[in-house]
């Protein structure tokens, strides 16, 4: 394996397990509700920038980064208490726009408090790359690869062993008979934006020392964590980091070795490749539409 | 006088009316500019709308096709040195061909795969426009020759504005003819539809096709009136911006998709004065409007008048 093969291994994995956090965000909003939140993405720059900002208070970097994600998980269970129940039974189209109605919302509010500049979070521990077969790695993508498969360990354990995880496994597989059940299913709902939330936050705290983030950050990393969730079969949570994992890596190998100026069409054209020969994703459930 | 109630004949004339006594109203040359703007955004729109609100498939990348018009025609005339019209007309043509080939492959998908395909369709072709500076000026955009024969900012008020006219009652014939039942019965229940031996792939196929030439004619026209193009024309912004214009209005509703452009183009203008908060505000208006009206104002404004009538 050539040292630059390597190095496009490493930087695509790095991106790719942030796309996975983003898609896995992404799904567990779609399996909960059937809603595509576009405002996912801003979830991902609240993220970032509410870490740049609370270390500006000078808080220690711990507690910036908790506070960040509290910041984002109260926008989440806001989004759904305040726009997505009072919606409920709109069509797909309207809660769609909703979404994006709330993603103007929040980039709004990131121009008008913390400014147009980009900003940096500092690495978590520093930034002398680490020298592996000729390849050089950043601490920092190390961070974002280990904390990534910790969260999937957890959501795993959550949605396998805990009542609440299991309450939102009943409900995305079937709202009516998961409510008769006695499951409350608008508090599954409640929680699953909060989750999702906090998801995207944490992929934006992750990435922002290697991307640097501004309030526009989070449009790119949205949709290309929409095109994961898709790649990997939507609402299949494995799926979507599989899918982040593949366009990252697509990404970061197109762009190294054939066109480096389309290096953000890539994962758009590697997503309308799969629709169109595998139309329900690589791993998604080829399911028969009930009439 | 019943026939004047129907929404074919008597809202056509009201809309003739309102377009014939407007510009008495307009005082200056920038108002003047919205009001085409909104003629312009208006055509697309209705054109969106047969796709979104008859046909029940959605596009997330409908700026795409007024950017294949707008670039089609700028390259070709600019570059190449043809005629506008001509140039418009190959545009047209050549997005048409384009939306034809790719319609087949991304209608067979359905929901939120859809709106993922035409999505990744619209940013491909916004990154080509944006990365191929050689032809098309890249990120700064190109100067484009207006159309020589009309120059004046009043006459091109009257051309779209027919024009404007002319797409609504097309849409409105088209929506009832038996194309138009063939697109509802799509949208109502495809498997329905073609149990009764309405070829769907067809009709979809069709009417993708008709909204992307919609959109790709308003592009050229477009930049002949503004003598200037950027890739932001093909963004996915642009695209986004489109799809709430019709739903806004109303959803199936070619009233609604004018009314829908009509208020979302003079809306942020009015919102200036708001400055840095200007989008914030927009998206909350957007955000309530969707909360509290889902089927779209013009539906839920005529349902309330019928309800009106009965009673």
């Amino acid at each position: 394996m050539s040292a630059e093969f390597l190095q496009f291994l490493f930087s695509g994995v790095t991106l790719g397990a942030t796309y996975g956090l983003v898609g896995l965000g992404f799904s567990i909003i779609y399996n909960a509700s059937n809603v595509i939140n576009f405002a996912q993405g801003e979830f991902v720059m609240m993220g970032g920038m509410g870490t740049v900002f609370f270390l500006g208070l000078g808080l220690p970097m711990p507690v910036a980064i908790l506070a960040a994600i509290a910041l984002t998980t109260l926008f989440g269970f806001g989004l759904e208490r305040f726009a997505i129940a009072p919606a409920r039974g709109a069509n797909v189209v309207t809660l769609i726009i909703i979404t994006i109605g709330a993603s103007i919302v929040m980039r709004g509010l990131a121009q008008v408090v913390w400014g147009k500049e980009f900003h940096a979070v500092p690495p978590f521990s520093g930034d002398e790359p680490i020298t592996i077969a000729g390849a050089t790695i950043l601490p920092q993508s190390l961070w974002v690869l280990g904390i990534t498969v910790l969260l999937v360990i957890a959501l795993r354990f959550f949605f396998e062993k805990t009542i609440m995880g299991k309450a939102i496994i009943a409900t995305s597989l079937n709202r009516d008979a998961a409510m008769l059940m006695g499951i409350n299913v608008r508090f599954v709902l409640f929680i699953s934006f909060g989750l999702s939330a906090a998801l995207g936050a944490i992929a934006g705290i992750l990435v922002s020392p290697i991307t640097l983030t501004n309030f526009e950050a989070g449009i790119m990393l949205g949709l290309k964590g929409f095109c994961a969730a898709i790649l990997g079969g939507l609402g299949n949570g494995m799926g979507a980091v599989a899918g982040g994992l593949i366009v990252g890596i697509a990404e970061a190998m197109g762009a190294g070795y054939l066109i480096s100026e389309y290096k953000d069409a890539i994962a758009f054209v590697l997503i309308l490749l799969v629709l169109f020969f595998k139309p329900s994703g690589l791993f998604g459930k080829t399911g028969t539409e009930r009439v | 006088m019943e026939k004047l109630k129907s929404p074919r004949t008597g809202g056509i004339l009201v809309l003739c009316a309102i377009i014939a006594i407007l510009p008495a109203f307009l005082s200056n040359a920038f108002q003047m500019e919205i009001a085409i703007l909104i003629f312009f955004n208006a055509i697309v729109c209705i054109g969106l709308n047969l796709l979104i609100g008859y046909g029940g498939q959605i596009s997330l990348g409908h700026g795409a096709f007024v950017g294949l018009g707008a670039y089609g025609s700028a390259i070709l005339s600019m570059g190449q040195g043809w005629d506008p019209l001509l140039a418009m007309v190959i545009a047209a043509i050549f997005t048409g061909v384009l939306a034809f080939v790719i319609a087949r492959p991304i209608l067979k998908l359905k929901g939120h795969y859809l709106a993922m395909a035409t999505l990744g369709m619209g940013i491909i072709i916004s990154i080509v426009i944006n990365t191929e500076d050689q032809f098309t000026g890249g990120p700064d955009g190109m100067y484009v020759d207006g159309l020589s024969f009309v120059t004046k900012q009043i006459h091109w008020y009257w051309i779209i504005g027919a024009l404007l006219i002319f797409s609504v009652w097309a849409s409105l014939n088209l929506i009832h003819s038996p194309i138009g039942r063939a697109l509802r019965a799509v949208h109502g229940s495809e498997v329905a539809a073609e149990v009764v031996g309405v070829d769907t792939t067809r009709f979809k196929v069709m009417i993708f096709v008709v909204s992307a030439v919609f959109a790709s004619v308003v592009g050229s026209l477009g930049v002949y009136y503004s003598n200037f193009v950027t890739p932001d024309i093909a963004g996915f912004f642009h695209s986004i911006e489109l799809v709430v214009m019709v739903v806004f209005g109303g959803m199936a509703s070619t009233f609604g998709a004018v009314v829908g452009a009509a208020i979302l183009t003079t809306l942020p203008q009015f919102l200036t004065f708001l400055h840095d908060y200007e989008h914030l505000v927009f998206g909350l208006i957007l955000m309530l409007t969707m909360i509290y009206l889902p089927k779209g104002l013009v539906p839920t404004i005529t349902a309330f008048f019928k309800k009106g009538d009965k009673s």
